[in-house]
């Protein structure tokens, strides 16, 4: 049993994981990420599960990474840091997952609500970088994704000046798709999951591919995987079942084939 | 932290926050926001508060800043006012408007500057008959702050926000009440007494949905009729949840006195 995550199933095909650590607001210590990282893999084998919501409390989704556990670390530590190989599974995970943002989401916390790929916000959610107070900088992501998703000026005086942005900043920056009343946040990203759950599943799979493609190659090899990804469908059940469902004004029954 | 410049009670669901400093016409120093702080801790921290009372002591409302407390020397420094501002406040108005609570504001006297606008902060402003409203900001170089500039066209429309904002004149309660700058104008000696009855009467309401109502008025003012519309939604599905509207809906059916307990 993990011991800082909170696992439920709310829907057909959707995982629920809440980050538990409300003595250090979701600090991300070395141990929740393994957790994390392996729950994701865990739900990446599972057929059954189609999306997965991740959240955190009301306060905070997650207020940085475990401070006490980083200044512990020397060069050589950190070099040999096996939070690098937790961040890379989570980020790799090859299933829809989204987030629902309520209070901080700061440094650490940041950077894994930009490993989600959808990200729903409560209204007094809070956005930012503050690594550079400690003289430090955002080591999983926190300069790179961040620029791709706010673009270069806020980024850049996030990641300077460690100041957070609103929600609402941050929604009309790009850095998260919806807002909601903070109460409704986890439910809507409930529902986001499970409309997606219901869609066919391999397609699901290939367009988040050729997303992610989208904001790491250039347009032409991007577009090359579009349309291979778009080609490889054309051979699944699935896709018959869609068209033929949409001819015959019915919901179509997908089954991941 | 006991308090200087403020007086602060919770009675039967109802904390009364009094501006203390009747001589200098209550107006804000550091000392007297930290402590309007500090009592707004207390009553978001308090579940048994449901309604917060805010009124000031001798023949004043509130006077806005104490000047003297961020005096400006010929040939000193540039001030940076956007600090005070920042640290101060906006905080104030912000938590008033955001407080889950109806908050009243029982305006006893003159309230000018700052103090004129942190009532239009609250939710519902009673003031008294010989009470009166001044944006003072425009005679020493200022611009109306606490909100003032928000509130103002939205409350009294855009032509008498800018002859009030600009010219600085005083508008008398009678006057404020006319314009729909707030809600009731009261005899001088009923006021306390009045301002108080409703506390109480509130305090009995469904907290939690009055705190919801409030929510959605005050995003009205920024959102358009569909995201409104979505937004009642929302909230109305939150209310529903609640134990107070079960009751509500039991009582009615019982035809009985509804007993809300805020949540």
């Amino acid at each position: 049993m993990p011991r800082y995550l909170v696992l439920q199933a709310p829907e057909d095909g959707v995982r629920l994981i809440t980050l538990q650590r409300p003595e250090a607001l979701n600090a991300l210590c070395t141990e929740l990420l393994a957790e994390l990282a392996a729950e994701l893999e865990s739900a990446e084998r599972d057929p059954a599960t189609r999306a997965v919501v991740l959240t955190g409390s009301r306060k905070a989704f997650a207020a940085g990474a475990d401070i006490r556990e980083m200044a512990e670390r020397d060069l050589v530590g950190i070099l040999n840091d096996p939070r690098v190989g937790h961040w890379q599974r989570i980020a790799g995970f090859a299933k829809p997952l989204i987030a629902a943002v309520n209070g901080y989401a700061l440094g650490g916390g940041c950077e894994l609500v930009m490993c989600a790929d959808i990200v729903i916000a409560g209204e007094d959610a809070r956005f930012g970088q503050p690594e550079i107070n400690l003289g430090i900088i955002p080591g999983a992501g926190g300069t790179q994704r961040l620029l791709r998703a706010v673009g270069k000026p806020l980024a850049m005086q996030m990641v300077l000046t460690g100041e957070p942005i609103t929600a609402r900043q941050a929604q009309q920056a790009g850095l998260v798709s919806e807002l909601t009343q903070p109460e409704l946040a986890v439910e809507r990203a409930l529902q986001v999951a499970a409309s997606i759950a219901r869609k066919a599943p391999l397609a699901v799979r290939l367009a988040k591919e050729a997303l992610l493609k989208a904001g790491d190659t250039d347009l032409a090899t991007g577009l090359r995987f579009e349309r291979h990804a778009f080609t490889l469908l054309a051979g699944t059940a699935d896709r018959d079942e869609g068209i033929r469902a949409f001819q015959e004004k019915r919901p179509a029954h997908y089954l991941g084939q | 932290m006991a308090f200087e410049h403020i007086l602060f009670s919770i009675e039967d669901g109802v904390a009364l926050l009094s501006l203390n400093r009747p001589d200098q016409l209550n107006s804000f120093n550091t000392q007297m926001h930290k402590e309007v702080r500090e009592a707004l801790k207390q009553v978001r921290q308090d579940p048994q508060v449901r309604v917060l009372l805010l009124t000031g002591e001798g023949r004043g409302f509130c006077a806005g800043q104490d000047l003297s407390d961020r005096n400006v020397a010929p040939g000193a420094q540039v001030p940076d006012l956007g600090e005070s501002i920042e640290a101060f406040y906006n905080p104030l108005v912000r938590a008033l408007r955001d407080l889950p609570m109806p908050v009243i504001c029982a305006v006893n006297g003159v309230a000018a500057g700052a103090g004129a606008n942190i009532p239009l902060a609250c939710d519902l402003v009673l003031a008294a008959r010989s009470a009166s409203f001044i944006q003072a900001f425009c005679k020493i170089g200022l611009v109306p702050d606490s909100g003032g500039t928000w509130q103002l066209p939205r409350l009294v429309g855009m032509a008498r926000a800018k002859a009030l904002a600009m010219l600085g004149d005083r508008l008398s309660a009678e006057k404020a009440e006319q314009w729909g700058l707030i809600y009731q104008v009261v005899d001088d000696a009923a006021l306390r007494d009045e301002a108080l009855a409703l506390a109480r009467q509130l305090a009995t309401q469904p907290t939690y949905g009055l705190a919801l109502i409030k929510r959605a008025l005050n995003a009205s003012y920024d959102n358009h009729f569909d995201q409104q519309l979505e937004l009642e939604r929302d909230l109305q599905r939150l209310a529903g949840r609640s134990e107070d509207y079960r009751e509500g809906v039991a009582a009615f059916m019982a035809k009985r006195a509804p007993a809300f307990k805020g949540c």
